[in-house]
């Protein structure tokens, strides 16, 4: 164990430099959020992630943001247990007509003023499960969405540039 | 009258030849069929899949030790026929499955509660002929004094896919837990009827996006028989490698998650830089972090470029070495093994009944892996032990899981080494009228299934895939029992079970 954390302290940070925020993030948010984005949360934001119907694969990704190289949370962003704790729901898939109702319950439990991140194509457009008839519609059918990031899956950069122009519009 | 015998795979196959795709192909009549599921109870041969499919419902079996596979077919009777579960218990949530979503009748089913369909759907699935059920679901029924429930899920409260758990305990210990799922049914098969096979080949990418790799290769195989058609042998290389990669990825990425869960998270750090490295490579490689729709029908969809071969080993150091000090740290810390040691414990009774497959399978005795039960390239070539253990607890998956580090670091590096330069697609040959095809890929979690069947113009008619999870799902309700409600996160990630893979 004192390897391991010795090593960690001689070979730096495993972490890259912070992208700039995403171009196509920012106009998006330019127009969902309008006067929203003068909020002031401090540069800190608390996200739920919910898996609406997605493959798992969106979710690999978002793991993958917080792994010591891109390192989410120095940008204030953090990932929390309970929607109730939440400012931002993060979405994936697109969403079944087994988990609408979860959804919306766990839309309505996270208190205001609340923004909601869609994930992937799948979130955008439900992808290749687009037309299934177990599926209800992508996530903005079922509730408000103030930022896409596309991608199948979206890489974590993707993820991270997209998240950065949020908390950038909300500081 | 006499009480029908169980009847074994392995003598009803006498004289009978596998296809192309190495699955031999019987018609029985209900009697037969009836003695057959007796014979997986039995312990005669283990139960692979059940499927329905244009009035036909089948089964696939398999008898490891006598190499022998089979897909057994009986003409339902306007979908109704004898219940495998009735006889052999580990059939009982696939039939479930089947009659939600099809024609499909299981006539005798001890557990006859709905699965997939909640009773939400606005309309029956595509082909749903059964009734459909109202939204209530009993869980199973509790009785004495002190017991308290805990339901969690759908949502959870980490990055995780969804589904029910309902514990039930006292104070700590858990004594049963039953799993709800089925909330991220997609209706994959019924989008997959009809379409072409490439779109069904990004579809079946996407089954389990975890193990992407794994279901394409698995799809392309099937279908592949079913054409007769030959990828190049720079393509069947290029598969195993991409395979590799990929279970290397998750099992490094799940032992660290394991000892996140006991708290020591400086080596679930350590494990998480690796991953990253892995899908860097593969991004750098292959031109997609999780390699998604790069294994296609007819080969693969990108070569490896000039240096992606020095890149990729230059990882595999990497993990050997790191991989290797976070395995020192789990081996020497006490309070690690404390959680991980008698800790959810699958008995190989019940491995071997449900047929699990993967880690969860291997740790728990039962030395199946695809690559090496059913070989398909490039694995026939491929020199390796397959890892197992007795315990059945969370180390020893965990012990399951860094054995296959080594050995995929191992096949990496010899599928590179016979790399030659040549193509990586065949074109695709003309259909030769309707055609079937089967394919069994062993992915990081176990034995993937995908079973194609083609109309005359080369459309997929139907498609049929059986993910290893549903033969470890059940299992992790046994594995919970006795434990305490805080081991369950442990259990939980020693599985890893696939929730979209499950659901379909
Ligand atoms: S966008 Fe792609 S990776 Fe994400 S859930 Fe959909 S299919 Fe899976």
């Amino acid at each position: 164990m004192r390897w391991l954390l010795l090593r960690s302290l001689l070979e730096g940070p495993a972490v890259i430099d912070p992208p700039a925020p995403g171009a196509d993030a920012l106009a998006e948010l330019a127009t969902s959020l309008g006067d929203l984005s003068r909020r002031k949360l401090g540069r800190s934001l608390s996200i739920r992630e919910v898996d609406a119907g997605s493959c798992n694969g969106c979710e690999l990704e978002i793991h993958a943001l917080n792994n010591p190289v891109y390192d989410v949370e120095r940008f204030g962003i953090k990932f929390v247990a309970s929607p109730r704790h939440a400012d931002v729901l993060m979405v994936t898939g697109p969403v079944t007509w087994n988990m609408k109702q979860a959804l919306e319950r766990t839309y309505a439990a996270t208190p205001a003023p609340k923004w909601v991140v869609a994930i992937g194509d799948c979130g955008l457009n439900c992808g290749v499960f687009a037309g299934g008839a177990a599926v209800v519609g992508p996530i903005a059918s079922v509730i408000p969405v103030d930022l896409h990031i596309p991608g199948c899956p979206p890489t974590p950069l993707d993820m991270l540039k997209g998240l950065i122009a949020l908390v950038d519009r909300m500081a | 009258m006499n009480a029908p015998a169980p009847a074994a795979l392995n003598d009803l196959l006498q004289g009978d030849t596998a296809g192309r795709d190495g699955f031999a192909r019987l018609r029985v009549d209900e009697p037969t069929w009836t003695r057959l599921a007796m014979g997986c109870a039995a312990g005669l041969h283990d139960l692979g899949a059940i499927w329905h499919d244009a009035g036909d419902v089948s089964m696939l079996l398999l008898d490891p030790r006598a190499g022998h596979r089979a897909i057994v077919s009986l003409a339902t009777v306007a979908g109704a026929y004898p219940a495998v579960s009735r006889h052999h218990l580990p059939a009982s949530r696939l039939e479930r499955t089947l009659r939600d979503l099809g024609a499909g009748r299981p006539v005798g089913m001890p557990d006859p509660r709905n699965w997939i369909d909640h009773g939400v759907w606005p309309n029956a699935a595509p082909g749903q002929t059964n009734p459909r059920p109202d939204k209530s679901y009993e869980f199973l029924p509790i009785e004495g004094e002190g017991w308290h429930q805990i339901p969690v899920g759908p949502v959870h409260a980490g990055i995780i896919e969804p589904g029910h758990f309902r514990f039930t305990a006292n104070g700590e210990l858990v004594v049963r837990l039953e799993e709800r799922l089925g909330y991220v049914h997609k209706g994959i098969e019924a989008l997959a009827a009809g379409a072409d096979i490439d779109k069904v080949a990004r579809i079946a990418a996407r089954i389990s996006g975890d193990a992407t790799v794994a279901y394409s290769f698995a799809f392309a195989l099937a279908v592949e028989a079913a054409l007769g058609w030959t990828p190049p042998p720079r393509a069947t290389l290029l598969r195993g490698v991409m395979a590799e990669l990929e279970r290397l990825s998750h099992h490094i990425n799940d032992v660290g998650f394991i000892c996140n869960d006991a708290s020591v998270v400086a080596l679930q750090a350590r494990c998480a830089i690796l991953r990253e490295d892995i899908l860097q490579v593969a991004a750098r490689c292959f031109g997609h972090r999780l390699m998604m729709d790069r294994i296609v029908p007819g080969g693969v969809a990108a070569d490896l470029p000039a240096d992606g071969a020095a890149a990729i080993e230059t990882c595999l150091k990497r993990c050997e070495t790191d991989f290797a000090a976070v395995m020192r740290v789990y081996d020497n810390s006490p309070s690690l093994l404390d959680r991980t040691v008698t800790t959810g414990v699958v008995r190989p009774e019940l491995a071997a009944r449900f047929a699990a497959g993967g880690h969860v399978g291997r740790a728990s005795g039962r030395a199946f892996d695809a690559r090496r039960n059913f070989p398909y390239a490039p694995y026939g070539e491929v020199d390796f032990a397959v890892a197992t253990r007795r315990a059945g607890d969370v180390d020893a998956r965990v012990w399951v899981r860094v054995d296959e580090v080594h050995s995929s670091i191992a096949i990496i590096r010899d599928l590179l080494a016979r790399l030659t330069p040549g193509p990586i697609t065949t074109p695709r040959p003309v259909a030769q009228g309707p055609a079937v095809g089967a394919a069994m890929v062993e992915s990081f979690r176990g034995d993937v299934f995908i079973h194609v069947r083609l109309d005359a113009d080369g459309k997929v008619a139907r498609l049929h895939a059986r993910d290893p999870s549903c033969f470890q799902w059940p299992l992790l309700e046994a594995a919970i029992e006795g434990n305490i409600v805080a081991d369950f996160p442990l259990c939980n990630k020693s599985f890893n079970c696939s929730y979209s893979g499950h659901d379909l």
